[in-house]
């Protein structure tokens, strides 16, 4: 991964870190500014632009991403950060063939409609059916309470959600 | 939105935390949960030159008992683990009341109640109940540890008494000497914003008798407001109707609210009056007992 600097006459003083992380099962290393923010490390360093930055000061969610299973706004982290961590974005969820279940929840249910909060949506969501299987209505409102959609009124993404937790545990 | 250039150091020990911290004075910030301090650099309002990065710490993340009922909160405990915490449900009805109105599902992975309380955001949640509970701070320095009364830690917004060479390494909460009981409740827009009214409740009781209360405000004025006249009115005597309209009345006495996008003065006053009857009532099926 390149970043390209303006040749400002502290240029040489920039400080650099090298680290290394695992994305989507693929391990990277990257060299990195510290202020570099873990959402622009995705979507500008590795191309990977599922992840969307959407208000960009920790309201919205639509930067979710999970770092070693746990969603987080990759807004609000440093790409620093994730030295020797494991990060899963949305283009983590599908295989080569087959959609993951929420996916495929959120196209029979109708869960979206701009898709801008779509991604950020789907990695809260699979973080709580890891860690909760069969979750109730008011459980997955409550894990998805963090991230905002402005089209749908919410209705069918929790839709979406059962539907992929039921299809997970048949 | 990016922070300014800063230099990231990300020691593995306490000391050399330490010693980070006192080449960078006051020019250096600690990294926490990073979910206020990540923002307010990305808005500049903070422009620290040293971010010292103390998630690689070892054994910070912790909160646990003593056998005497002291808790013990480390500085890399999550909101999320205290949201959980099956000790909280069982023994911290304020804290376990408060943890899943923090922020919101998503920050709390990352947020710690350390760093809250470092932060010293007048609308924080945290500080109120670490007030109401007559929590301190420990902070570890190059000379050793000291502790410090949440009371006197917070200086003013933003502000705390910490040097730039000291790291709040873990937040207590005293044990009770009664039974405890309590509550926090938060009135707030939708998920995740500040609370328009936060109200924390921690009174512990032996028999019928209130033997020592705590009552604190959020969101209600400039800083943390703790309802000390509220509490005493409580001390020493049954939780009765009347004793619990008095420390209502006193709290939201001594609230300071101001009109704003949130609602009236007057509105958020009588917010805090509904709010301290609510927590008082159900305390614990205690007031049913004593009437």
């Amino acid at each position: 991964m390149t970043i390209v600097y303006d040749d400002e006459p502290d240029a040489d003083e920039i400080p650099v870190r090298r680290i290394r992380f695992t994305i989507n099962g693929a391990k990277k290393v990257a060299e990195v500014e510290p202020r570099l923010l873990l959402a622009h490390l995705i979507r500008q360093g590795l191309k990977l632009t599922g992840t969307h930055t959407g208000c960009d000061t920790t309201n919205c969610g639509a930067c979710t991403v999970l770092v070693d299973g746990k969603p987080v706004k990759s807004c609000t982290m440093l790409a620093v950060q994730v030295d020797g961590h494991e990060i899963t974005t949305v283009e983590g969820l599908a295989t080569a063939s087959e959609l993951h279940p929420l996916q495929e929840g959120f196209k029979e249910e109708h869960g979206l409609q701009c898709g801008f909060c779509t991604p950020g949506m789907m990695l809260a969501a699979k973080a709580l059916l890891d860690h909760n299987p069969d979750p109730t209505e008011e459980d997955v409102r409550w894990a998805l309470s963090g991230n905002l959609c402005r089209c749908t009124g919410y209705q069918n993404i929790v839709k979406s959600v059962l539907w992929a937790a039921e299809k997970l545990r048949s | 939105m990016y922070p300014s250039r800063f230099r990231y150091e990300a020691p593995r020990s306490l000391d050399e935390a330490i010693t980070l911290l006192r080449e960078g004075g006051d020019d250096a910030k600690v990294l926490a949960g990073g979910q206020s301090l990540v923002p307010l650099m990305k808005l500049r309002f903070a422009s620290p030159e040293l971010i010292v990065d103390i998630n690689n710490l070892p054994g910070l993340d912790y909160h646990r008992e003593d056998p005497d009922g002291t808790l013990h909160v480390g500085a890399l405990c999550r909101h999320v683990d205290l949201e959980r915490s099956e000790l909280l449900k069982s023994k911290q009805p304020t804290m376990a009341a408060a943890a899943p109105l923090i922020a919101d599902p998503i920050v709390r992975n990352r947020g710690t109640l350390v760093g809250s309380l470092c932060h010293a955001d007048p609308q924080g949640d945290w500080a109120s109940v670490a007030l109401a509970l007559g929590g301190s701070i420990v902070a570890h320095g190059p000379g050793g540890r000291r502790t410090i009364k949440v009371a006197d830690f917070v200086t003013g917004p933003f502000q705390n008494v910490l040097e730039p060479d000291e790291i709040a390494v873990e937040a207590i909460i005293p044990a009770a000497r009664g039974a405890r009981a309590g509550g926090y409740l938060k009135l707030e827009r939708r998920v995740g914003d500040f609370a328009t009214v936060g109200v924390a409740v921690a009174i512990e009781t032996s028999g019928d008798t209130v033997t020592r209360a705590g009552i604190a405000l959020t969101g209600v004025g400039g800083s943390t407001i703790g309802a000390t006249a509220a509490a005493e009115a409580l001390v020493g005597e049954p939780l009765t109707e009347q004793k619990i309209e008095l420390a209502a009345q006193l709290a939201a006495d001594v609230s300071r609210p101001r009109t704003d996008h949130r609602g009236s003065a007057e509105y958020k006053r009588h917010i805090v009056h509904t709010f301290v009857v609510r927590l008082l009532s159900r305390a614990d099926g205690f007031a049913e007992r004593a009437a």
